[in-house]
């Protein structure tokens, strides 16, 4: 018993001083962690931020380190998992989950050395960055798609949770579905889950049920793909990730968040020392958001239609809260040729004019 | 041919030792897993059990092993009460979510008066909270008869759907530019339930230490714990002894309501700081395996919350610095407890040996 107990000990001082040695070495070895709100099997959210992760090690080769903590739950354990990190060193940690907001803010204020960039929040700090993808921007072209796709003129779509980035989403898809086809109507389904196969799966059938033949999700998993193929002849999109494996049926294009040249542009900032506090928003124009191939169930003038628009909204000439629009409850919002401000995007809690439902309070 | 032959009485011997023994399998079986992924077995063990404890950072890790600890021991010790006597309260993650809100929510009403008085008062509201929410099954069982578990069990759902709403409705921060969630009550001195956020010490340790102490007195120096064990053990007994069958449920639910009720307060005033729409973190279900795992008894349930949360806080320390995937830790967890339960076997029974009779 002592005997092993010494050796457990021997061990532990060994790998001690490994460690230590191994920190020696690497001094000049900048350390980035990621932390993930879902595995990175997910094939969708956290499965693109690891992609992310894994072309700064491709980018930076010896000259990074990185480590990851994925199916972190939003709460004081994420703060505890940020803590760890920066205890052991990093240098630069990315939090990619709206709900990781606050504990980004408590442990940074702990560590000022250590740069942290959280996603999809609004809290910045010294040592704080916020950034995110326009995805409404890819939601316009999904709704153009979409609307022109159905034939029963019910597009189902599975929210994750009744926040502004979703609600966003909503809008755009619905603003362009309602062009190009007036009578478009949209069944909208609460999962309260960014990512929950079943959950996801019961949403998608009971969207299909009520006679939805398009579903677009705000949710990670391929489930609500395998339901639609099931029944067949209903259409969907990839979500934050290609999900090529459900083309050319029931995926016909995606929305894809590419996260690579932003992790890679901010490593870098670190490496030189020019890493700064910034707000960033980009959408299709820089290339943070993709839009997925199109499948060969999309006829060629929709696939027109569809990439037309996408270069009208890369190239900043059409912004896809463009006025005339009206709420709801049908009081103005936007007047003719105005675009929405990013402050009211931001903060987006209201539906836009002709979509049915509350959003849940 | 192997039998099993079952004890006259339970083993006392097998009942003391099962845990650890099961904690032992569990870290061969687990090394075997970890060497299987390609990970270094010895490595991977330390860093989960010995790292947060006397590791380079354990000064941050310990306090952190009782922030994940004390809800977990809260409530067990509320459940085990209830389960000696054969009543089973399911739903204490919907009593710890409800004691959270109407905590949070006596909180924020003061917001941003300071006062000494209403943190004491948060904790008044927690404790009805979940008392009440726990009083729902308790009554029913009492007056009609229905069944305690799956009650408690479908108001947990019902108890999400209000968190939910609190979190985008009534609670939620006026301040927070439409995003859901409450104000960050350790933002606002008055209604925070930490005492020192630096050392990582909240008066929710405090209650879940006072909880054991309790439990212990409880149980064995007192008449209602006599009452509890003795129905428990023996239905038809206390019902001669004059045991109020009726007296007892209520008091079971309502007191393992109360600490889980008290058990969210402490985490939303302090480590979790706002009412979200995913505030719960299955506490309420892991304290039911925690509340077994210490046999339920107070001591052993402080002592089960205290691995439990050690193994978290080290699986979370070896993804991190081994790369381990998240899979694999949690599968490191289910391991424990099918250990347990299949050590637990031996306890009412003996393994033999015996020679096939010749016909």
């Amino acid at each position: 018993m002592n005997i092993k107990r010494r050796s457990l000990l021997g061990t532990a001082v060994l790998a001690l001083s490994l460690g230590l040695g191994g920190a020696a070495l690497a001094q000049d070895k900048t350390k980035v962690g990621f932390i993930y709100v879902g595995p990175i099997g997910d094939g969708g959210w956290t499965h693109e931020h690891d992609q992310g992760r894994l072309a700064v090690e491709k980018e930076f080769g010896d000259k990074v380190e990185t480590v990851y903590v994925e199916n972190v739950p939003e709460g004081p354990d994420a703060e505890r998992v940020m803590t760890q990190m920066a205890l052991n060193g990093a240098d630069l940690i990315f939090t990619t989950s709206f709900g990781f907001m606050d504990a980004t803010i408590n442990v940074a204020k702990k560590f000022p050395k250590v740069k942290f960039e959280h996603a999809t929040g609004y809290k910045r700090a010294d040592n704080v960055s916020t950034y995110s993808a326009r995805f409404y921007e890819g939601r316009a072209v999904q709704g153009t798609i979409a609307g022109r796709m159905t034939k029963s003129n019910v597009v189902g779509y599975i929210g994750s949770y009744p926040i502004p980035e979703v609600i966003r989403g909503i809008n755009s898809a619905y603003i362009h579905a309602k062009k190009v086809n007036p009578d478009v109507q949209f069944k909208i389904v609460w999962a309260y889950t960014w990512f929950d196969p079943a959950k996801e799966a019961d949403a998608a059938k009971v969207l299909i049920e009520q006679g939805a033949d398009v579903i677009l999700q705000h949710t990670d998993s391929t489930a609500p793909h395998a339901a639609a193929k099931e029944k067949g002849g209903v259409y969907t999109f990839g979500q934050a990730s290609d999900m090529s494996e459900y083309a050319p049926m029931p995926r016909i294009s995606s929305i894809i968040d590419n996260w690579a040249p932003y992790y890679i542009e901010r490593t870098k900032a670190v490496i030189d020392g020019t890493w700064e506090s910034t707000d960033t928003w980009a959408g299709i124009g820089p290339g943070m958001v993709g839009i997925g191939e199109f499948s060969s169930e999309i006829p060629a003038d929709v696939q027109a239609e569809a990439n037309a628009l996408k270069d009208k909204i890369a190239s900043g000439e059409y912004h896809p809260f463009t006025g005339p629009l009206k709420k709801q409850d049908g009081s103005d919002w936007l007047a003719e040729g105005e675009t929405a401000d990013d402050g009211t995007l931001a903060g987006m809690n209201f539906y836009v004019e002709g979509i049915v439902g509350d959003i849940p309070q | 041919m192997i039998v099993l032959e079952k004890r006259p009485q339970p083993s006392r011997g097998w009942s003391m030792s099962t845990p650890v023994l099961a904690v032992l399998a569990t870290m061969v079986a687990g090394g075997l897993l970890f060497g299987l992924l390609g990970k270094n077995p010895f490595l991977a063990i330390e860093t989960i059990f010995w790292e947060p404890l006397f590791g380079e950072f354990a000064s941050y890790y310990r306090p952190q092993l009782l922030v994940k600890a004390a809800p977990l021991v809260l409530i067990a010790i509320g459940l085990s009460l209830g389960f000696k006597a054969g009543i089973w309260n399911i739903g204490a993650e919907g009593q710890y979510i409800i004691g959270a809100i109407c905590g949070a929510g006596v909180g924020l009403a003061f917001y941003p008066l300071e006062a000494w008085y209403i943190f004491p008062l948060m904790v008044i509201g927690g404790a009805l909270g979940g008392w009440a929410w726990a009083m729902i099954p308790a009554l029913l069982k009492v007056r009609f008869g229905t069944n305690e578990i799956l009650v408690s069990l479908m108001l947990v759902y019902v108890a999400e759907k209000l968190l939910a709403s609190m979190a985008l409705g009534l609670l939620k921060n006026p301040q927070g530019f439409g995003f859901p969630g409450s104000r960050n009550l350790n933002d606002y001195a008055s209604a925070t339930s930490w005492i020192s956020q630096d050392v990582g010490l909240h008066w929710g340790m405090a209650a879940a230490l006072i909880a054991v102490i309790f439990a212990y007195i409880l149980l064995n120096r007192h008449m209602l714990g006599f009452q509890i064990r003795l129905t428990g053990e023996a239905p038809r007994a206390a019902r001669f002894a004059g045991v109020n069958p009726s007296r007892l449920i209520l008091f079971c639910l309502g007191a393992s309501g109360m600490l889980a009720g008290l058990a969210g307060l402490f985490e939303v005033a302090g480590p979790s700081g706002q009412i979200t729409i995913d505030f719960n973190a299955n506490y309420g279900f892991t304290a039911i395996i925690v509340a077994f795992l210490g046999r339920l008894h107070p001591i052993g349930i402080l002592l089960a919350g205290l691995l439990m949360a050690l193994t978290y806080i080290g699986g979370d320390i070896a993804q991190g610095n081994l790369g381990l995937p998240a899979a694999a830790v949690q599968v490191f967890q289910g391991m424990l407890l099918f250990f347990l339960l299949a050590f637990d076997l031996l306890t009412n029974y003996r393994i033999r040996l015996k020679t096939r009779e010749v016909a």
